[in-house]
């Protein structure tokens, strides 16, 4: 391909408060290609995207579009200049329609009043063009993730965007949408748009980049193409040292079943059913993974189980004892469970306690950390240290606050403290979310640990290569219910997929065989 | 998106029953019924306007900010401060021609509204104090400096009286509810609709919603976010100044210390039970203000059956029916109250 680059980073520095995010990273985006840039989660991907856009300005470096050295103050000069970007998380306005989001910013206007014709008359030139459906008047809270993105992709190309930053667009979507995504951006790409796609996933960028960039811990690694590269390859550049992509286990040893759901039914926080039918079952010493889109009940279901949410209807049952609508702490003690939040902030950690209080928030009442009224200082520490040895929690003391910690030793000091006591179910929600490659196959090693010691395992997770990697039965869940259950080892990505997008399979009722 | 949301249907369709009532008990044999002209004579409802207008003005003044994410439980002391400026710049200027004074007077009160506004915007943006506390801080302050700067022996000469409009008038009924009053009157219905038209047709309005639910997709559009936000505080503050002058230059004709008892909350309460909305607000503040216009008709009417303490409390007890009842099903723009970090530090 002849070299023409549209966009050029030179050196780029960005150094925050303690932090060097970008450390002279140089990269080039030619006319009409996909550049994947990938790397694991804080290796400053979305920083250098941000200077890019505007958001941020770089403590040392240059950009250069179409040859010119620009300065790109505010997102505005960004847009000014033909780029455009996706973020990861979606920046609409859900009580607006998707006229008015797409126009925010850059207003068509007549007689000096908001032209909604004309815009939504271009949203439809476009979404023709691009294949990109969508119906202009719909409030964005009323769309699917999947048609949110398409509207974010419609705000960037009614600002005529050239060079369009994706950034970890496919992290929301199913795999069937992953592939309309591409088909996307691919017609994108003939048409002569530059896209820089942001990702931590190998398989996609060998898919769709030209070329694929590799950054870890702030520095550009190296620049391949996906001939010359592998699954393997660029997982080792990416985390800096050889990677174990499979889980190691073997067959799974299904003893009594220890949680058992019927009928489930609950209401979200807006007084709308949320779950609904939910039957569900797990044995000891089998890992059930929960598969779906995000959004369709997964984090209520959790809520439930764990007692955090009322249940309205259904049968909950923990190791023989029938425990629906008990309390949180009836729940753990009684059912024996643990639960790994997937908001590990909100419900997992109090971010400004010492690691050694973060350990004990489910078991300070008791001894030996409390001795009738008072807390017992010297037991919580003692416990600390043991705990940050096994479960290689990386803290400078285990007094230091928990919000100090990166985000993969949050976890870890979270998983720890949840399996410090005896459990025989393990609830596990979004348990390597944002972490590190290196925390996510400790975690992993450590529920298959579990899973073999004999304890139930309910893993919920909305990465489907998580789920396929450590599950022995797999249910998908779609709009609330259960739509389907399958065994790992006689399923494929591609049945799950349809599953998780509500497409029941006939083949589903061949593997509907559940132990 | 049709003209009129539900809100406004209701408030408009609340107003009109009020009309149509009026003009049964006047025009039909219906008004020799006794409670009939005590709830629905023209008097009841002119004194509904006049109770109205400050809240409508308040309301809108609350919406203003709130659209933009801020919280505005200041308005009491604007209005307040406001008032009092009012009453200052008319009491100095008795001696200019009537109407110019007025004018003045009534510039001076959207002034000081803007500042307090301004400090409000100051307080809560720049300096993240929290919005609640800012806007208590505002109320504090504004009837502290009104009691302590005023002069009990000042007088202002004169207030607006009403301006007949030509042939609306005429008509029975509507006119001399309607189109006979003073020109404040007139701006704060006809503000209604400005601010209705201008939060939802023009790109200030597109901004204004999309700053005060999402400031982070605004930003990342290129909005100046607090620049935003400052601005519609300070006209937030105005619209709250223009309150304040209704009550010292329309209604009263003097200030009073602690003047405003309580419009300005009353005007939240209004704001909210309208959703946000301008006529949602004006529906709102039409029957926050026909309890207080019952209120008058009672005493007038001699009704004792009644106790007067009860009758007094009415305002307050629809209010707090109408907000609590409303709980959860208004919706108040989502990124309310929280102060907005550009990313990276711009």
């Amino acid at each position: 391909m002849m070299s023409n680059p549209v966009l050029e980073v030179q050196e780029i520095c960005k150094i925050f408060p303690g932090v060097v995010a970008n450390e002279d990273v140089s990269l080039s985006l030619n006319s009409g290609e996909i550049l994947a840039l990938l790397g694991e989660n804080g290796a400053g991907k979305s920083t250098l995207m941000n200077i890019i856009y505007g958001l941020y300005q770089p403590s040392s470096g240059e950009i250069l579009v179409r040859g010119k050295s620009s300065k790109m103050r505010s997102p505005r000069d960004a847009i000014g200049l033909g780029i455009g970007m996706v973020h990861q998380h979606f920046q609409l306005v859900p009580v607006m329609t998707v006229v008015e989001n797409v126009m925010l910013g850059s207003e068509m206007l007549r007689h000096g009043f908001l032209d909604r014709e004309q815009v939504s008359q271009r949203i439809l030139d476009l979404s023709r063009d691009y294949q990109l459906e969508v119906e202009p008047s719909t409030l964005v809270e009323d769309l699917p993730v999947g048609i949110r993105q398409r509207v974010e992709i419609l705000k960037a190309l009614y600002r005529d965007a050239e060079i369009l930053i994706l950034d970890e667009p496919t992290a929301v979507l199913t795999p069937q949408e992953i592939e309309g995504l591409f088909e996307v951006m691919d017609l994108l790409r003939r048409q002569g748009k530059s896209i820089i796609f942001i990702t931590h996933k190998l398989k996609e960028v060998l898919r769709i980049a030209d070329r694929i960039a590799v950054l870890r811990q702030g520095k550009l690694v190296g620049e391949v193409t996906p001939s010359e590269a592998s699954e393997p390859r660029l997982a080792a550049m990416m985390v800096g040292r050889e990677v174990m992509l499979q889980v190691d286990k073997k067959e799974a040893e299904p003893g009594d079943s220890i949680l058992e759901v019927k009928g489930l039914e609950a209401r979200n926080d807006l007084d709308e059913i949320c779950l609904s039918e939910v039957d569900l079952k797990v044995n000891a010493g089998e890992i059930v993974g929960v598969a779906g889109v995000q959004g369709n009940g997964q984090t209520e279901l959790v809520e439930v189980l764990t007692g955090l949410r009322p249940l309205k209807n259904g049968i909950l049952r923990i190791g023989g004892h029938d425990l629906s609508g008990a309390t949180p702490r009836e729940i753990t003690d009684r059912g024996k469970i643990c639960h790994v939040p997937e908001d590990r902030h909100s419900y997992g950690m109090v971010d400004n306690y010492s690691v050694a209080d973060n350990l004990v928030l489910n078991s300070y009442y008791r001894s030996p950390f409390a001795k009738g009224m008072t807390i017992q200082r010297e037991s919580i520490d003692t416990n600390a240290e043991t705990l940050v040895k096994k479960f290689d929690v990386r803290t400078p003391s285990v007094q230091t606050p928990g919000a100090s910690l990166s985000g993969g030793n949050q976890q870890k000091m979270v998983i720890a403290r949840e399996l410090s006591r005896p459990i025989q179910l393990m609830i596990a929600a979004q348990p390597t979310r944002g972490i590190d490659v290196g925390s996510i196959e400790f975690i992993h090693q450590q529920i298959v640990a579990k899973r073999d010691e004999g304890i139930a395992v309910l893993l919920i997770s909305s990465e489907l290569d998580e789920i396929m990697a450590l599950s022995d039965r797999i249910v998908v869940m779609y709009r609330g219910s259960i739509i389907g259950e399958v065994l790992n080892k006689e399923t494929t990505r591609q049945e799950l997929g349809l599953l998780m997008a509500g497409v029941k399979s006939d083949s589903e009722n061949i593997h509907h065989s559940a132990p | 998106m049709s003209f009129w949301s539900r809100t406004a249907r209701v408030a408009v369709s609340l107003v009109v029953l009020m009309l149509l009532m009026a003009i049964l008990v006047e025009l039909t044999p219906l008004g020799e019924n006794k409670w009939m002209r005590v709830f629905f004579g023209v008097s009841a409802l002119n004194f509904t306007l006049r109770a109205a207008i400050p809240l409508v003005l308040g309301a809108l003044s609350g919406i203003l900010c709130e659209r933009s994410g801020i919280i505005n439980i200041g308005i009491e002391g604007m209005m307040l401060a406001g008032a009092f400026a009012g009453f200052v710049a008319k009491s100095s200027t008795n001696d200019w021609p009537l109407y110019l004074s007025l004018v003045f007077s009534v510039i001076v009160s959207l002034g000081v509204g803007g500042l307090m506004g301004l400090l409000h915007g100051m307080l809560s943006i720049r300096f993240r104090m929290d919005q609640i506390i800012s806007g208590s801080v505002i109320i504090i302050l504004a009837a502290g400096l009104t009691s302590y700067l005023f002069d009990r022996d000042a007088i202002a000469d004169g207030k607006f009286t009403p301006i007949p409009i030509p042939l609306l008038s005429e008509i029975p009924v509507i006119g001399p509810v309607l189109f006979n009053n003073p020109p404040i009157t007139y701006l704060a219905l006809l503000l209604v609709l400005v601010v209705h038209i201008a939060i939802f047709y023009t790109r200030w309005g597109l901004r204004t919603r999309a700053v005060g639910e999402h400031p982070r997709a605004a930003d990342t559009e290129g909005i100046n976010v607090n620049l935003m936000r400052y601005f519609n505080t300070m006209l937030g503050g105005m619209l709250a100044g223009l309150a304040g002058a209704y009550l010292v230059l329309e209604a009263v004709g003097q200030f009073q210390e602690g003047m405003t008892a309580g419009r300005g909350f009353i005007s939240l309460a209004a704001m909210i039970f309208g959703n946000w909305t301008p006529f949602g607000a004006l529906g709102a503040a039409t029957l926050f203000g026909y309890t207080q216009a019952l209120q008058n008709e009672f005493l007038l009417a001699g009704v004792t059956t009644i106790p007067r303490q009860f009758v007094s409390m009415l305002p307050y007890v629809v209010t707090i029916i109408a907000v609590s009842g409303l709980v959860g099903r208004v919706r108040a723009p989502a990124a309310i109250g929280r102060p907005y970090d550009t990313e990276g530090g711009r």
